[in-house]
């Protein structure tokens, strides 16, 4: 009969952490700025297909970094929680807070209960009555939870683009003014020009109506950009 | 509505795709509230009916418009109810019949092709609309046989022919594409055969809307269900159109305009 090797508990959450922070710090950024009568969602992802942003509801917004076939997991259970929520009670039953906890719970457990982590960071951005009533929830591999204001970013870059972003946010900027400063502070810290088909953008704006979430297909951001 | 507790979210991380909505609420034992317990039957119970509900292809699209009436038996249940919906933003639906039902069915359809459309970030084409609405009709067969009849009418622009449709379906979940006009409701028959008389391809809208409200007058006149403009109150019928801009409610104001000028039209 084989005993199996004793590994103390904080070595195995140990381990399982440095596995999930190698495999986000591979994947590409994501940060989220807020301007006047909206929330812009910016990430470098060259791939038309493959999104890394979506719409979860009315004025909810999702964004993953990390491996694909992960995050687009919990996108899709996020669209079935908030759709199920949504048809049992009303439409404004649906809020980021309520669908933040559920990750952040479920994300909690995994890590604790599974042999792999999962390698991702999402954030659920929620889009207000008013630019203080907006919301942003980032989430970690291990279920963390945290309430972030203004701005946000995730994945490889995160600590750079924060602090750049923190230099040069300031509150009611127009769309276009929003799309300059991002995409300028992700060139900045990634240290290379981005051509137009290298972003994937997409806003939660009050002008869209109910479901306020849009896509900035490649035109429309060249021009947002440009001016 | 639904029964039973909201699942935990890792609950739902399956990667298998539920093949809609409603089976993403079976699969969580969540059954939508289209069914009563079968061998039951509502005999006299009152259960308002929806009535007159119509539609017609117009150049650009097509045109939808229903009564605002809902009635029990002899009476009248509700004045102001709304029988027209967008079912989506290239889309909209109609209901008659048994009228808690249909409301239930309209919510649970415009639901469904929401949550395809953002899984999947594209959505359904007109024809798989029209389809999936023709298999939730033939799964509330069983309420068919209770006498909870409902019948819907759906119209759209399929933004790939870059035409309007029209769809009619039976109680079995029979669906049937119309060329020009359709109405159905306890007043369909006398809205139809006012349609035939003045219908012609290539209206324009407000030619159309016109039309359409005609007929609803026609039939209020000889359906007792069926409830015309209601100049007092100020009710005037609901009416839609889609076209390549997507579904927009005519406002108020322009139906009030147009149900004044067709009924000045009458004498």
């Amino acid at each position: 009969m084989t005993i199996p090797f004793y590994v103390p508990p904080e070595q195995v959450m140990k381990d399982r952490a440095e596995y999930a922070r190698k495999g986000i710090a591979k994947g590409r950024s994501i940060a989220t700025v807020e301007y006047a009568g909206g929330i812009l969602l910016l990430a470098e992802n060259p791939s038309g297909a493959l999104h890394k942003i979506g719409e979860i509801y009315d004025r909810i917004a999702f964004a993953g970094v990390g491996k694909y076939n992960e995050f687009e997991a919990l996108r899709v259970a996020g669209i079935r929680l908030a759709d199920i929520k949504g048809y049992t009670y009303g439409r404004n039953d649906v809020t980021a807070k309520g669908l933040a906890n559920a990750y952040s719970q479920s994300l909690g457990a995994m890590f604790t209960e599974q042999l792999k982590p999962y390698e991702i960071e999402i954030l659920v951005i929620e889009l207000g009555e008013t630019d203080e009533d907006n919301r942003m929830f980032e989430i970690g591999y291990d279920g963390t939870l945290e309430d972030k204001r203004r701005f946000c970013a995730i994945g490889g870059k995160e600590e750079e683009l924060l602090k750049a972003l923190g230099e040069r946010y300031r509150p009611g900027m127009t769309l276009a003014e929003a799309v300059r400063m991002s995409c300028e502070v992700f060139e900045m810290v990634e240290k290379r020009a981005i051509p137009v088909e290298g972003w994937e953008a997409a806003v939660l704006d009050r002008s869209n109506g109910r479901r306020s979430f849009r896509r900035l297909a490649g035109d429309e951001l060249r021009q947002l950009r440009e001016g | 509505m639904i029964d039973g507790p909201l699942p935990a979210i890792g609950s739902l991380l399956s990667p298998v795709p539920a093949a809609s909505f409603s089976a993403l609420l079976t699969a969580n034992s969540l059954t939508p509230g289209l069914t009563v317990p079968p061998g039951q039957h509502l005999g006299g119970l009152p259960a308002p009916e929806a009535t007159t509900i119509l539609a017609l292809r117009y150049a650009d699209g097509v045109v939808m418009v229903g009564d605002r009436q809902a009635t029990e038996g002899y009476s009248v249940a509700h004045r102001r109810m709304q029988k027209v919906f967008p079912a989506d933003a290239y889309s909209a639906v109609a209901i008659s019949g048994t009228a808690g039902l249909a409301m239930e069915m309209v919510r649970l359809f415009q639901t469904e092709l929401e949550h395809y459309e953002k899984l999947e970030g594209a959505r359904l084409s007109l024809e798989g609309k029209a389809n999936h609405l023709s298999a939730m009709m033939r799964s509330r067969l069983p309420m068919v046989f209770q006498g909870l009849v409902v019948v819907p009418l759906f119209a759209g622009f399929d933004e790939r022919t870059g035409r309007g449709h029209l769809y009619t379906f039976d109680v079995v979940g029979g669906r049937y594409e119309e060329e020009d006009f359709t109405a159905t409701g306890s007043g369909g028959r006398e809205a139809k055969s006012a349609l035939r008389g003045s219908y012609r391809p290539q209206l324009d809208e407000s030619e159309a809307l016109g039309m359409a409200i005609k007929a609803l007058v026609v039939a209020a006149d000889e359906d007792t269900a069926t409830a015309g403009p209601d100049l007092r109150r100020e009710i005037y019928p609901t009416a839609v159109v889609v076209d390549r801009a997507g579904y927009r409610e005519i406002p108020v104001e322009r139906v009030a305009e147009l149900t004044r000028s067709v009924i000045g039209g009458m004498a």
